[in-house]
């Protein structure tokens, strides 16, 4: 255990000493003079603003001390300062990170909670008729796009129920009722694929481990055919299954992003967006880098709960 | 050819092959097959197809339901939707096609190499993949686009750059045994050069795995390029794309909710059909699952 965990962690540091230099590169790696273009067509913009601007963002140092500075500066907290507001990019971010991260774990529950009984369900469908229709839906449901699916529910639940409130974000603090009833549609709609991936996953591992030789052992002893399913291969086939919530995560973020824009909810979506329109580079950096910071470790945490359970993987 | 016996193996050739050839798979394979065929004519024959002009403005048509003049009905600017759809559905699937090739070619040769030169090339390869891993998708392709300003080229190279540690991870596990078969080893023993190994002697023998997976690519291509441009980051308007139309739509959803509702239903068709093919292809090409008690 302690020989894996050290393995992981040079395995991480390596991951995000690269993850450090491409975020870092991706200012400088803008054609032209990103902050002439940060700046933009503003009036105001004269050669002296476009030096302070680059002054303070260190464009001025060798690329590789630039690299050195950025990366001491991250290391104290420090993120930099949105190019339009002044105020620290963090605070921003801040600012952002709660409704998306809502929205995110609320689709993972809702994702994992069902898909393990639809996974069962899908295994025991093996060889019937059924089979194929429940294999056709569960690809729909993985192809389905959750932007679309969102604005279908929008535009059903307002015909059958008008009064209703589906858009907006209110904070748990102030409402706890309207914070969750505003965040289960959008929940539904980005959990869509992640469920119908999870149970698929979840069906073919059940599959797989019925037909090992512990299986075998048991029925000979035996064990009825529920005893076998519950008792013995789920057991089993969790094991994969709890590694993919990990990765799981990412790709719900990346639905999140889209599907906030569909429900009006002020998360990071809006704000990498905002970003990008205003070319506020600096933000965009800090935002890509800590999501994507966040996004390492919450797998380094998969990685070793699957250590816990299954100590083979632990070696 | 009397003694010609029906079970025996006989080269598949023309079109009583290829009909034969799609008789004995599952009525899935058949749908998916299907689906997938008529994608590609939809978008090569877009031209051939469209009902009017994509572009074309009637404005005393704007927002009308589907009618025997308009099939799908009218979007905004009273352009026809169905003639957007499929012009849409041209330039998703050739982006996307474009941007799996590109990771194909990037992703599967620095997969292969990786399995081919093993040692610290294969160390330093695959830590490079991972630091790309290790970015959310949908983050990763964001910063292609901030990085290249938004546009249907930017678009393309950000799914690419995404994709192609996928195809470096899936091609390396199988190229790591072919490396080790006989086969490799006797073209290296008349002096084969590297690259004539790894692309006329590895890379055929991987055929089933980049056939699969770039049909399952595909259609999460479709799907990542639909979310690019409904966030305004794709295609740029006026030239049609099926995630923009949707973003179009919607702030029209309840004067008039066809371009929005068809044009989120058709990336799911295409989606859909490329999705199950990828899948019925894999069950046909690998027999293990297929062997499972009932």
């Amino acid at each position: 255990m302690i020989k894996m965990l050290r393995r992981r962690l040079v395995d991480l540091a390596v991951v995000l000493f690269g993850v450090s230099i491409l975020t870092f590169a991706f200012i400088r790696l803008i054609p032209g003079d990103a902050v002439a273009i940060m700046l933009g067509a503003n009036a105001e913009v004269t050669p002296e603003r476009i030096e302070a601007v680059r002054e303070r963002l260190g464009l001025h140092l060798p690329f590789y001390q630039q690299y050195f500075v950025w990366l001491r500066d991250v290391f104290t907290g420090d993120f930099g300062v949105s190019i339009w507001t002044g105020r620290p990019v963090i605070e921003e971010i801040a600012g952002h990170v709660w409704p998306t991260l809502q929205l995110t774990v609320l689709a993972l529950a809702l994702a994992v909670v069902l898909a393990i009984p639809l996974g069962i369900l899908m295994a025991q469908l093996r060889g019937r008729r059924a089979e194929a229709f429940v294999q056709a839906a569960s690809v729909i449901g993985l192809t389905v796009p959750p932007f679309w699916l969102g604005i279908l529910m929008i535009l059903c639940l307002s015909m059958v129920a008008p009064h209703l409130q589906l858009l907006g974000y209110v904070p748990f603090s102030k409402d706890p009722l309207g914070n969750i009833a505003r965040l289960l549609l959008p929940a539904i709609a980005v959990s869509l694929p992640i469920l119908a991936n999870l149970a698929r996953l979840l069906r073919s591992t059940l599959l797989e481990a019925m037909q090992q030789d512990y299986i075998r052992t048991a029925r000979a002893k035996g064990v009825s055919r529920r005893g076998l399913l519950y008792r013995h291969a789920l057991r089993n086939a969790l094991i994969p299954f709890v590694t993919s919530v990990g990765i799981m995560a990412g790709y719900l973020l990346g639905g999140a992003i889209v599907i906030e824009q569909v429900f009006a909810i002020p998360g990071l979506g809006r704000l990498i967006l905002g970003a990008i329109a205003e070319r506020n580079y600096p933000l965009l950096q800090a935002t890509i880098l800590l999501v994507t910071l966040s996004f390492v470790l919450v797998n380094l945490i998969v990685d070793l709960l699957y250590a816990v359970i299954d100590p083979r993987a632990a070696k | 050819m009397a003694e010609h016996a029906d079970n025996s193996p006989r080269p598949a050739t023309g079109p009583g092959a290829l009909m034969r050839y799609f008789l004995g798979k599952s009525v899935l394979f058949n749908i998916a097959a299907a689906l997938v065929a008529l994608q590609a004519v939809v978008a090569l024959c877009a031209p051939l197809l469209a009902p009017y002009d994509p572009l074309y403005q009637d404005i005393l048509q704007r927002m009308k339901g589907p009618s025997a003049a308009h099939w799908l009905g009218t979007d905004q600017f009273g352009r026809d939707v169905l003639a957007r759809i499929i012009y849409g559905l041209r330039a998703s699937l050739g982006i996307s096609a474009s941007a799996v090739v590109l990771a194909l070619l990037v992703g599967g040769t620095l997969g292969l190499a990786a399995a081919y030169y093993r040692g610290i090339v294969d160390r330093i390869i695959m830590r490079v993949m991972d630091v790309f891993f290790a970015f959310p998708v949908m983050l990763l392709a964001i910063g292609v686009i901030a990085t290249l300003g938004p546009g249907a080229l930017s678009t393309a190279i950000a799914i690419a750059i995404v994709y192609s540690p996928i195809f470096a991870r899936l091609l390396r596990g199988p190229a790591l045994v072919i490396v080790e078969s006989d086969y490799v080893t006797a073209a290296r023993s008349i002096g084969a050069s590297d690259a004539r190994i790894i692309f006329l002697h590895m890379l055929p023998n991987l055929a089933s795995v980049v056939v699969v997976q770039f049909s399952l690519l595909l259609s999460s291509a479709i799907l990542v390029e639909a979310s690019l441009s409904f966030l305004g980051l794709g295609t740029q308007p006026p030239v049609p794309s099926l995630g923009m139309m949707l973003s179009e739509g919607r702030a029209f959803l309840f004067l008039s909710p066809w371009a929005a509702v068809f044009s989120g239903l058709a990336i799911l068709i295409v989606a859909f059909g490329l999705n199950l093919f990828g899948d019925a292809l894999r069950d046909d090409l690998d027999p293990r699952l297929r062997q499972a008690p009932s």
